[in-house]
Formats: structure tokens, sequence, C-alpha cells
């Protein structure tokens, strides 16, 4: 009798990796981006292989990762990351290289989502956003950003040095192609800098992407630097923001493994089926990121199409995010910003 | 008495000393589980954080051979050949990915640009075998022609020791030159120092407020019945229950340029233009006193209540007039009160993150604000421990002098 509960407590011990097995950890930013995975992803890879997705919500702490990865206690099976940091892990050994014969043909992916360590998974796009209800004359250039007799009224930016830099240049009349040839001089950044301080009486600085968005609703600011995603999410709430496409900043995020995973067969196969285009298709419908696998853009209609940021209208004049610049530069230029701030 | 007379008295003694020594053992071995809580919680962690602010294993694991030859180079033109066969050698002997990249990430956060020079010249790794020096010199100049560059040598160099006071000075404005003596930093560069003073300035302003709000209420509540004051106490308490982002959340719907309080002072005619109460430094403190104002009412309540009432009714009764007795008589029992609750603000406040974050603007983040950041975005965990560290030493001096000007053992209940 008494060896009864030992037998069930062993039972449950050998059912435990099993049941690890079946269950996937994915780590996104969550919000809009969020809900739209779980419909285009987990959903379809639950129904596909009977296995659970538990969705965790992070704010791209790579601490975390790092942390996990160093006492070889690694619970996140696939973390959506930004591209900084998808080169900054791997140099770092944070991620597992993805096997790419387990996911797809690399030429059906815009040449940017190819990585030795994770695959693009949408382009998103920092840009100008304003109250269509507000501002009658609609801003066209960050030259107009700038101008506060022209529009009068507080700006909001997001709090860093990040893209703010490149818009500033942008708007003292910096060709897109030229940015940052400009910036990674020595003149370049002061030239930034000196830029941002013309406008700094008038900027209220967000911290979260929620933000932005929120401000412009409630008449706080005239116009505001945003996540597309973001300003498209109150779009659909029938909120009447306007996107200004001209000089907005694109980027990727990724899907990365961080090393020693132990569900990295079923991490794969997951991160498969998430860059089919299919999914991704299904993605771009539920919020307005652009897929980094070309087959899918064959799906969306031309509505969806024309609010991405890779339709060819928005993206013609819009500014590839350089991201080994920023893995040179950002820690200096952060703390300059932090700096010039306190002037 | 007997016992005295029948036994010597050095063996009583002894007897005594024993089961001295046994009782303090016991009491000892009582608190043994507190001591190792505070061991482990507190101290190990600490300990470690102040040993990462200075430990620098990055580039002395991995380029000791370039360390030694670059030992007796001037630090202005450019190295030997020989410094860049010995780097070579050291880039090609890393057998991990991961070195290289704790590699780059140290150096890229001496001199920018490093991270990228470090990962291409090893990516680009092994070279073909048999080269003379002056030879391996020019393939990596073909690599990458930074490696001209005395810059990104002098950051190897300066870096070469296990250990470095490089951390601790940036979170103070200071470096190490290019010859090893300390200078302050750029203006451009300059951000800590004002970061720190513009900590301790808000938590003082907050701490203040706190006293000029506090002290009243808890006169107050001292001064009622039992029952009364423990239904008021409950309002002060509920707020302090509630979890820090609702109430942060709160105060974004009410001080918002539509917000109740910019409303309704416009309905009144106060103002015609909404105030900026968000966003900015103002945001800031009203909502960090209204989180930390029951630190400051709950001790200077419990001490208000120690104080009789009798004290007072004395010197009214001696002749004082009632507003003197009060700032002569009652206030100066309670300075244990204001201390403690002035020091138990004032270092909540120091720490302050989340606040500031979301209701300051660029120039209105504490110093956690930035060790998060070194920590999170950056990754660069010595400068975070450095910033760490000077916080916890900033706290300590501004305890020490607390204890100086007070001289009192302080009561923090």
């Amino acid at each position: 009798m008494t060896f009864k509960p030992v037998l069930a407590a062993l039972a449950v011990a050998a059912a435990l990796p099993a049941l690890a097995q079946s269950q996937l950890t994915v780590v996104n930013f969550g919000g809009a981006n969020g809900a739209a995975q779980k419909k285009a992803y987990f959903e379809p890879y639950e129904k596909a292989t009977g296995a659970k997705v538990v969705g965790v919500e992070y704010n791209g702490e790579q601490a975390k990762i790092k942390a996990m990865v160093e006492s070889k206690k690694v619970s996140w099976d696939v973390v959506e990351v930004e591209s900084p940091d998808v080169t900054r892990g791997c140099d770092e050994g944070l991620f597992e290289k993805l096997d790419y014969s387990k996911i797809g043909n690399k030429a059906d992916f815009t040449p940017a989502a190819i990585h030795e360590c994770g695959i693009g998974t949408f382009v998103w796009s920092t840009v100008m956003a304003y109250n269509g209800d507000k501002l009658k004359t609609a801003p066209t250039t960050w030259a107009d950003f700038w101008d506060v007799k022209k529009f009068p009224g507080k700006r909001a930016m997001r709090k860093g040095a990040r893209y703010n830099l490149e818009f500033a240049l942008m708007a003292d009349g910096v060709a897109v192609a030229d940015v940052y040839k400009v910036l990674a001089t020595k003149d370049g950044a002061e030239r930034a800098f000196k830029k941002l301080t013309e406008l700094k009486p008038n900027i209220q600085w967000w911290e979260a992407g929620a933000q932005p968005p929120q401000f412009l609703v409630a008449g706080d600011v005239v116009m505001t630097t945003a996540y597309n995603g973001r300003i498209d999410a109150a779009q659909r709430e029938g909120k009447n923001l306007k996107i200004t496409w001209t000089g907005g900043i694109y980027d990727l995020d990724y899907w990365v493994m961080p090393k020693g995973t132990p569900n990295k067969d079923a991490a794969l196969k997951y991160i498969a089926l998430a860059s089919s285009p299919d999914a991704q298709a299904e993605y771009a419908k539920n919020i307005s990121y652009g897929p980094t696998n070309t087959k899918a853009l064959a799906k969306l209609d031309a509505k969806v199409l024309g609010n991405l940021p890779t339709s060819a209208t928005n993206a013609k004049t819009a500014l590839q995010f350089n991201v080994s610049f920023w893995a040179d530069q950002g820690e200096a230029l952060e703390k300059r910003f932090a700096a010039w701030a306190a002037q | 008495m007997a016992l005295t007379t029948t036994l010597p008295p050095t063996g009583l003694a002894g007897q005594l000393r024993r089961a001295e020594r046994r009782r303090k053992a016991f009491a000892v071995s009582l608190t043994l589980p507190l001591l190792v809580f505070l061991l482990v919680i507190f101290l190990v962690p600490i300990g470690a954080l102040l040993v990462r602010a200075v430990e620098n294993p990055e580039v002395a694991n991995t380029l000791g051979r370039t360390g030694a030859a670059l030992q007796g180079w001037d630090r202005k033109s450019p190295p030997a050949d020989a410094a860049y066969a010995a780097l070579m050698a050291d880039l090609g002997g890393i057998a991990e990915q991961a070195d290289a990249g704790a590699l780059a990430r140290r150096l890229n956060s001496e001199i920018s640009g490093a991270r990228s020079l470090i990962m291409s010249t090893y990516r680009a790794l092994p070279l073909e075998p048999n080269l003379s020096p002056a030879q391996v010199r020019e393939r990596m100049l073909a690599i990458d022609p930074r490696w001209a560059e005395p810059p990104f040598w002098q950051a190897i160099a300066k870096n070469a020791s296990r250990w470095t006071p490089d951390y601790l000075l940036a979170a103070v404005d200071l470096k190490r030159d290019v010859q090893g003596s300390v200078v302050k930093v750029g203006a451009d560069e300059a951000a800590f120092g004002r970061i720190l003073l513009r900590t301790f300035s808000i938590s003082a302003v907050v701490t203040i407020w706190c006293l000029l709000l506090g002290f009243p209420l808890a006169y107050w509540l001292s001064t009622l019945s039992a029952r009364k004051a423990n239904m008021l106490m409950i309002l002060v308490l509920v707020p302090f229950w509630t979890s820090i982002l609702v109430r942060v959340a709160a105060w974004i719907v009410l001080l918002q340029s539509n917000g109740l309080v910019n409303r309704s002072l416009m309905g009144l005619g106060l103002i015609d233009e909404p105030l900026a109460l968000l966003f900015n430094r103002l945001g800031v403190i009203i909502a960090m006193v209204h989180i930390l104002l029951p630190f400051m009412v709950l001790p200077l309540y419990s001490v208000m209540k120690s104080i009789p009432g009798t004290y007072l009714r004395a010197a009214v009764s001696l002749g004082s007039s009632p507003l003197a007795a009060f700032f002569r008589v009652y206030v100066p029992q309670t300075y244990p009160g204001i201390g403690a609750g002035g020091l138990l603000v004032f270092i909540l406040s120091i720490g302050y993150y989340v606040t500031p974050a979301l209701l300051g603007g660029a120039d209105d983040q504490m110093l956690s604000y930035y060790i998060a950041q070194y920590t999170n975005v950056n990754v660069n965990w010595g400068m975070a421990c450095a910033l760490g560290g000077v916080l916890l030493a900033a706290t300590l001096v501004l305890y020490a002098l607390y204890r100086r000007v007070v001289k009192s053992e302080l009561s923090l209940g």
C-alpha cells in the first residue's frame, strides 16, 4: 500500500518531460501585435501539432535571455527580438543557429530577414502620425514636424536617441540615402543634436508604444512619432489618426531561439509555420506590419497592402534602420542623449 | 548561601561563565537562520554587484598575448607588427564565439565601432599559416583598415588588466585618458553627475512635500479617538496597498490635458488653456508624493501617539502662546518621527524607476532608469553595477551624515 503514492509520483515524474514536450513558450511584445500573432501563428500551430503554445509578454529585455542562457535554465523556446539584438545576441552566443532547410526557401524572403541566428518575421516602421480631426493640413515631411510656426503645439517623440537623430537630420535637409553616412561623422551627430535642441521645448516624450496614439486622441500633442502598427490599431477602433510615411524608418523583428532551449525541434517547427506565406498573410490582415515572406504579399488585397510599410508607395521615401550602425554607436549616442536631455 | 561556602568561588565563576556561553551560543543559534538569510539575500548580491563594477575579464581572458605585446607601447604611434601578430593569434585562439562577442561588447563600450571591428575580423579568421608579423599586419588592414587607428589599440591596452576603475569613474563623469591619468569627460558625455544630482533633488523635494502634507495629517489622526483614527488610517493605507502602476495610471487620467484637474480648473475659469501637469517634473513629483506619503505618515503617527498632551497644556498654562508652545514644545518631541519618515521617504525615492519613466520627460529620469537601460538595452552590466554602487555609496554617506546630525539611534518603526 505504501509504495502506491511513490508509484504515482514516479508516473507523474515520467509524464513531466512529455508534458514539457507538448508545450511551447513563445515570447513577444504583447499588445495588438501579440493578439495578431496569437491568431495567425499560435492557433494554427496548436491545431497542426496538438501542442500548446504558452504566450509570454516581455519588453525586449535581453538581460532576461542572457541570464537564462548563462544559468542554463532556458524556459523560453521562441522569442521575438528587435534587429539590434539579433546581431548582438548572436555574437555573444545567446541564440541557436537556425537550420534554414527546416524553415523554407531563403530566396522567398526579403534579404534583410535572413540572419544566421534569427529570421525576420515582419517589417514595422517608426513614422510620423497626427490626428486627422485636429490638423486640417497634413504635415508631409520631417521639416514640417519641426515647424512649430506652421503647426503650433507639442510633438511627442520616443525617449532616447534612436530614430530621433535620424529624423532630426532629415528635418535638417539630409537626403534619406545619406542619413547614416552623415550621422556616423562627428559633425553629423553634432548637427542632429543641434536640430533636436531646436525642438526640445516642444517635445513631450513617450516611453511605451501605446502612448503616442493616446496622446493624439487626448489632444496632448499635434504630431508624434509612432510605431505604425499602434496607429493602425487605433484606426481599427475608429479613431481618425493618420500616418505620414515620408521619411519613416522601417526595421524588422526576428524570431530567435535562446541557446539551450529544450524544445528546439518544436521551436523550429513553430518558426517554419510562422514564416509560411499563409500565416504571414493572416498576420498582416490583423495588424499592418509587412510580411517578410514575399509570397505572402500575393495573398493580400490592395487595401491591406496600402497600410503596410513594405508597400511600394509607403517604402519609396523610407529609410531602412541601420542595425550595424546602432550596434556600434548606440551606447555612446544614448549616453550623449542623456547628457543632452540634462542640459 | 550554603552553595557559596561549599564550592570554591572560581569554580562557581567558571560554571557561570560556561552557562553564560551556552546561553549565548543558544541565542546565536536561534538568530542563525536570520543571519544566513541576510547574508544570502543582501550581502552576497551587493558584494557581487560591487565586484562586477570593477571586474574586467573580457580582454584579459581573450587577448593575453596582445596585452603583453602592447606593454612597452607609447600609446600614440601605430603599434609594432608584433602586436598585430599577437592579436591575430589571440583572436584565432578564441574557441567560443560568445567570448569574441563579449570582447567586442566590452571594447565597444570603450570606443564606438570596436564591436563591428572585432567581429568582422574574428569571422575572417583563420589566416593562412606561417605569415610574418608584417604580413599579418597587412592582412588585418585588408580585413578592416581601422586596425591602423591607434584608438582601438589604446582601448585594448587600457583594458588588459583584470580589474578596472573605468566603470566607477564613468559613473561620476570621469575617465582615464590614453596615458592612464584620470580626467573629466567632455561636456557631451557628462551625464551621470547631473543625473545623480537630479535624483537627489527630486528625492529631496518629494521628502519635503511628504513632510508638509504628512505632518498635519498625522497630527490630526493622533488627536482623534482610536476608532476614528483607525477608520481614517485605512484611507491612508488603502492606496499604500494598491499597485504603483495602477496609481501611476490613475494620475495620468487625472492630470492629462483633458483630465479631471485641468477640466475643473478651466470650468472654474481659473485658467484658459490646460496646464502641463504630466510628462514633466511636476507630474513625477505629484505622483511620487502621493505614493510615498504613507511612509511619512506612519512613523510620524506612531511617534505623535506616544507624546502626552500634558506637556502642551503645561506650556500654555505657564503662559506660552499656543503657537509657540506647539513649535517649541510639541514639534521637538516629534523629531524622531520626522527623521525616520524623512529618511524612509528619501531613501525610497532615490531608487524610483517606474513613476518617472511613465510620468516624466527625458530630463526627469532618475538614476535607476539608466541602470535599467544599461542592464536591459545596452547589456553593459559593469556600467549598471557601477551606477548601482554609486547610488548605494551616496545613500550610505547620506545616512551617516544624518546620524551625525541627529546623533541618535534611528528607529524606523
